[in-house]
């Protein structure tokens, strides 16, 4: 009897699914008012803890086609990095909305005065373009540059954990397991190169 | 009652109350005040924006908010700092049932000729307590309206007889590594604050030990913790155990932890950043958007001649 696998398009509905959670609890807590003390550090924690948490996620699919042998992590990447810009939007719209009430005057100031500010705003920075350029059409028409384009995504993440460790007060063990996780990447990709 | 704020006679303003909505009413109480309390607290002029002038409200609560609405009970006792129970939001809620009240020992020492042992429960019964609505503005950016049960720090230190050396006041927090978690990292428990002592004696400096008709929630620092709402949260040391007259500065929790985030001083003030983020503006639990913060949380009028001649941005 052949064994039953999955085609790329059930993975990819599934990959959609589970990274569509936490947009679907976020939604679950503002309709039944279970956002707690204060709603708007609980979402901007939320939507950047996701956006951090499935970066490293994009970046851990490469090497794991490559040491598993499987081919689908390939298959999702994409739509990973997608995910991880969605979040990370939403912590952007946030902050930008309620912390800041829209003003420009003061995210200039903030991401002028501010290092946490100034990294995070950097990674947003350099994900923007690779968000935009991630389609089949960009692809081709970059050629051999999209892929160096896309590098950007290690230093974004870099700056992600830095803007994240930067915040808390006093050190959590949190950010610094993004981190580690992350170096361990860059290590396993070394190590081939 | 020693306070040296001018209040309301409370049967003056009783009948008022009958016929305003609670809140224009307080308006009215606070303008009518404020022309009252200009003398005394050698303000300028009596102004019509936010001052920290206190009137009695109707349920008998001395309102050093400006009228401001009140945070719930739910909202206080479930968002707090207190790293001995961990250092996210809700863990003092979640964590601090554990810590048993009784029977608790309060060690004064130091400057002083009256110090010892005190049974802290014996020592609060003697005291009149009275209720006062204070704004707390948290060193993070978050800031509530809370209605304390308590008494005025300055006479109750003056019982103790500060001798002429005490230029400082110093607090402890209680240590018990049984009933606390006492697992964040980096800190030198006990958890340790101080104020100068004409800080300490001005009227507004208050030992809480309740909260909204209540006894003082764990979480909240019972049963006996600081309040000087002029400063930022972290200041109003919880759940003390130790009081120490000092002739030199003591030694601060944060400010140990890190020199150049956290001062001596802390006073809410929205000119000064921490070096990290703004204090420009603030999140009143509640409210979604920010809002500005005002010079030493309001209470200028109240303490900003004890830092006369200061720069602020050194002693911060």
């Amino acid at each position: 009897m052949p064994a039953w696998r999955p085609s790329t398009g059930h993975i990819r509905l599934l990959c959609f699914a589970l990274c569509a959670i936490p947009l679907g609890q976020a939604a679950w807590w503002i309709a039944s008012a279970q956002l707690g003390v204060n709603p708007i550090e609980t979402l901007t924690h939320h939507s950047g803890q996701w956006a951090l948490r499935l970066l490293l996620v994009t970046l851990a699919m490469s090497p794991l086609q490559r040491l598993a042998r499987w081919r689908w992590p390939l298959h999702i990447r994409r739509q990973l990095g997608l995910w991880s810009f969605f979040y990370l939007l939403c912590h952007f719209a946030v902050y930008l909305v309620f912390d800041l009430s829209l003003s420009l005057a003061r995210l200039g100031e903030e991401v002028l005065e501010r290092p946490y500010i100034t990294v995070g705003f950097a990674a947003l920075l350099l994900l923007t373009p690779l968000a935009v350029t991630s389609t089949r059409g960009w692809q081709r028409r970059l050629r051999r540059n999209w892929k160096r384009l896309h590098r950007l995504i290690y230093p974004a993440a870099v700056l992600a954990c830095v803007h994240f460790i930067w915040k808390v007060k006093v050190s959590e063990p949190e950010p610094f397991i993004y981190l580690t996780v992350l170096l361990v990447l860059f290590a396993v990709r070394l190590r081939r190169a | 009652m020693s306070s040296k704020i001018p209040q309301l006679p409370r049967s003056a303003i009783t009948p008022e109350a009958l016929f305003w909505d609670r809140r224009r009413f307080m308006q009215l109480a606070a303008g009518s005040l404020a022309s009252l309390a200009a003398p005394a607290c050698l303000s300028r002029a009596p102004e019509p924006e936010p001052t920290a002038t206190a009137s009695t409200t109707r349920d008998g609560r001395v309102d050093y908010a400006d009228g401001e609405a009140l945070n719930s009970f739910e909202d206080i006792t479930s968002y707090n700092n207190f790293y001995e129970f961990g250092t996210g939001k809700s863990d003092p809620a979640r964590y601090a049932h554990t810590l048993e009240l009784k029977p608790w020992t309060l060690r004064v020492d130091g400057e002083c000729e009256a110090g010892g042992d005190f049974d802290l429960h014996q020592l609060i019964a003697t005291l009149p307590s009275e209720e006062r609505i204070y704004r707390l503005r948290c060193v993070e950016g978050w800031s509530m309206v809370i209605p304390w049960r308590g008494f005025e720090l300055g006479p109750f230190l003056q019982r103790f007889a500060p001798t002429d050396k005490a230029r400082y006041v110093a607090f402890e927090t209680a240590v018990k590594p049984k009933q606390m978690r006492l697992s964040a990292s980096g800190i030198d428990w006990p958890y340790r604050e101080g104020l100068r002592m004409d800080e300490a004696m001005n009227p507004l400096s208050f030992m809480a030990t309740g909260l909204y008709d209540k006894p003082l929630p764990r979480q909240n620092g019972a049963p006996m913790r600081l309040v000087v709402p002029w400063k930022y949260g972290f200041k109003s040391i919880k759940s003390i155990v130790r009081i120490r007259f000092t002739a030199s500065e003591p030694q601060t929790t944060w400010n140990m932890l890190q020199p150049r985030e956290y001062g001596f001083y802390a006073n809410v003030n929205p000119t000064v950043d921490h070096p990290r983020w703004s204090q420009a503006r603030e999140r009143r639990i509640g409210e979604l958007f920010k809002r500005d913060t005002l010079m030493f949380n309001g209470y200028a009028e109240q303490v900003a001649g004890l830092y006369d001649g200061m720069d602020l941005r050194k002693y911060y």
